[in-house]
């Protein structure tokens, strides 16, 4: 793509200077792209638009929070009640992170679906991975931060997974809590990590964009572009295709927003943390649900039952690692996916393994929701072991076994008038 | 279009899931009885706040249920965005008292050593029946009123929660062995709730003329907790529907337009 040469003077001499606008005109307006991409193919831009909407409410909530144990509570409430539009800030942002939650398991799960982490696409795949882990830390240092029975008792739990470290849990769970318990050290700690954590994740983005810009977008069909009539400008066509996302997606967000702020919440969350009184039951957040699930499986006696370890791992540890290994695994997907076609379109066993394993996360997270005892323990386990299953032993057999669907011979081919998918992308 | 629907589709399942899930975990709460749904004015999408029944809670609250509990996140000024004219406000916040804090001479305690104090304004905070908590439990036989400010968000189902608790004391069934001091309340988690029986019928008497029935009484009072826990509720929901009429409408013209732009490739 040749660069254009640019009328309006001012234009012109700063792009002489610094190639700013060939730059963005590069990236978002000519920037090519397949021509056949469908609706799933929205949640990337709708997540980086949320991360946006959460860093422009968080720098608000900010200027008015306290971060102190003895203030917290109430700074919060006083954003709900005093400060002008202050529930609204609030609210988008207490949303908004389900919301980035939402769009970021669509995101992925496409990803899956259409293969879309295989060669040349692994280190884009593995940024996003980075990226989700530290919505992760952050969704959960947010969560602590309005200091709630669920905050405290929620910090409580997960910052005690890392007493499991080797030699120096102890020590890091110390330097955690900035003493010997969850306390005012702890939530100013959490704050600043809280604070600086979405711009990591922003620096992450870049890099994922960047990774992304290189090899451009993969496709339903899983095939690469192999010429100009493959594709097709980003704008206007997938600028007018995201903005229409964009309007349904804020429908659904502020729907939630405005109609049912407290939806994706616990009610123990409105009372005030309170270190001598423990919740009946500490549930984490719901797109934490899946993992807590994991972290929970693991049986008492796992040394004993598998005698696998050399050495005495007890149960605390290994659901941990069990917990951490669940997510970790997705580094290595694309070298586990020993197939040669990306998309499920073609993959007939491939398909079926996919929507098991989504139903399995499903099930995870309901499990999750669950006290950890009896029946619920039982298919928390099942699910647990067949979410490793799936990943490390079904996904590098089905792809040297299964018999493929033929290719189409190029994108236009298969997409354009007359071709067999005509609907596709449309 | 099959994509499309199968897009809303999702969407639908993913709610429903969600919203299953959290069913669920209300189900693993503990085996309490199954608060019945009331209707509220601040219910559904044009929900709104009745301001004589907020009124008339107000009334419940202060006569009855403010000699153990707080709502220590509320204002004076706030009953006059409730519906009380800013005099009725004045009147009701000089029978408390508050710190007066320190005076010309920078004291702020007489010279026997008590606080100063003054007649509340409207600018202070809703004064607590205790100074702090342990005062509350040495009055309350070592149990703790909660405060109410946000009694219906902090728990679940909040408001049709706190109308069973309130109209549903009633005989221990046999062979269920109430504890000394505690009343017997199928609602609260365990049944057993130190808090005696607060309404009764006749317990205030409303200045508009409505009948005080325990069941009135309860429900005004939920409608005024319901306002003290979120205040901006209705201001929330009039802007949201707005909000959304308008998202409509533009996501309507952007689909329009993605039709458009589209055209030319097929």
């Amino acid at each position: 793509m040749s660069s254009r040469t640019w009328k309006n003077p001012i234009i012109k001499w700063v792009d002489h200077r610094m190639p700013i606008v060939t730059f963005l005109d590069h990236a978002i307006v000519e920037y090519p792209t397949p021509r056949n991409l469908n609706y799933w193919w929205n949640f990337g831009s709708l997540a980086g638009l949320i991360l946006v909407i959460m860093i422009g409410t968080g720098i608000m909530l900010a200027m008015n929070y306290v971060p102190h144990t003895s203030m917290a509570f109430d700074s919060v409430e006083r954003i709900m009640r005093d400060i002008n539009y202050g529930w609204l800030i609030r609210y988008l942002h207490m949303n908004g992170g389900s919301m980035f939650f939402i769009c970021v398991y669509i995101h992925i799960f496409r990803g899956m679906y259409y293969g879309s982490y295989k060669e040349p696409r692994e280190l884009l795949w593995i940024i996003g991975i980075f990226i989700f882990l530290a919505m992760m830390a952050t969704a959960f240092l947010g969560y602590v931060l309005p200091w709630g029975q669920m905050s405290f008792w929620g910090a409580t739990v997960i910052t005690n997974l890392f007493s499991v470290v080797p030699f120096f849990g102890e020590s890091i769970v110390q330097w955690l809590w900035g003493g010997f318990s969850v306390d005012n050290p702890t939530l100013n700690k959490f704050f600043s990590f809280h604070y600086l954590l979405p711009f990591v994740i922003f620096a992450l983005v870049f890099l994922h964009l960047w990774a992304l810009h290189t090899h451009k977008s993969s496709n339903p069909l899983g095939i690469e572009v192999k010429g100009d009539e493959d594709e097709i400008p980003f704008h206007p066509y997938y600028t007018a295709k995201d903005a229409y996302g964009v309007g349904l997606f804020l429908i659904f967000f502020l729907g939630f927003t405005f109609f049912a702020p407290n939806f994706f919440g616990e009610p123990d969350n409105y009372i005030e943390a309170n270190p001598l009184v423990t919740p009946t039951h500490i549930v984490p957040e719901w797109y934490f649900l899946p993992f807590y699930a994991i972290l929970r499986a693991v049986p008492d006696n796992f040394v004993d039952v598998w005698g696998i370890l050399p050495v005495i791992i007890p149960a605390k540890t290994a659901g941990v690692i069990a917990m951490f290994a669940s997510i970790l695994v997705l580094l290595v997907l694309p070298w586990l996916d020993t197939s040669k076609v990306r998309s499920a379109k073609f993959r007939p066993t491939y398909f079926w393994l996919f929507w098991l394993f989504f139903i399995d996360t499903i099930i995870l997270g309901y499990i999750g929701a669950k006290p950890a005892e009896g029946t619920f323990l039982l298919i928390g386990r099942l699910a647990t072991a067949y979410y490793f299953l799936h990943l490390v032993v079904f996904i590098p057999l089905v792809g040297k076994f299964e018999k493929t669907k033929p290719l189409p011979d190029s994108i236009s081919a298969a997409v354009t008038a007359g071709g067999a998918d005509a609907k596709e992308g449309s | 279009m099959f994509k499309k629907i199968l897009i809303v589709a999702f969407a639908i399942v993913l709610g429903a899931g969600v919203t299953g899930l959290k069913s669920k975990s209300v189900q693993a709460a503990g085996d309490v009885a199954k608060p019945a749904s009331q209707e509220w004015s601040t219910d559904g999408l044009f929900g709104f706040f009745d301001r004589k029944q907020l009124k008339r809670g107000w009334q419940v609250y202060s006569e009855i249920c403010a000699s153990c509990h707080s709502v220590r996140l509320l204002y004076y000024r706030n009953l006059v965005e409730m519906g009380l004219s800013a005099e009725e406000v004045k009147k009701i916040a000089a029978e408390a008292e508050v710190a007066a804090g320190p005076n010309e001479d920078g004291e702020t305690h007489n010279d026997d050593g008590e606080l100063i104090v003054r007649p509340a304004k409207a600018f202070d905070k809703i004064v607590s029946p205790y100074p702090n908590d342990l005062a509350a439990r040495a009055a309350n036989a070592g149990a703790l009123p909660p405060d109410l400010s946000l009694i219906t968000k902090a728990r679940i189902n909040g408001a049709n929660y706190l109308h069973a608790l309130l109209t549903g004391y009633k005989e221990a069934p046999s062979g269920f062995k109430v504890s000394e001091g505690m009343n017997y309340n199928p609602y609260f988690p365990g049944a057993q709730i130190a808090m005696g029986e607060p309404l009764s019928d006749e317990g205030v008497e409303y200045e508009d003329g409505t009948k005080a029935t325990v069941e009135q009484m309860s429900k005004d009072v939920t409608a005024f907790l319901i306002w003290a826990a979120e205040p901006e509720l209705e201001e929330r929901k009039r802007l949201g529907v707005k909000v959304m009429l308008f998202l409509i409408i533009f996501t309507a013209m952007l689909y329009a337009v993605k039709r458009q732009v589209w055209a030319k490739l097929h």
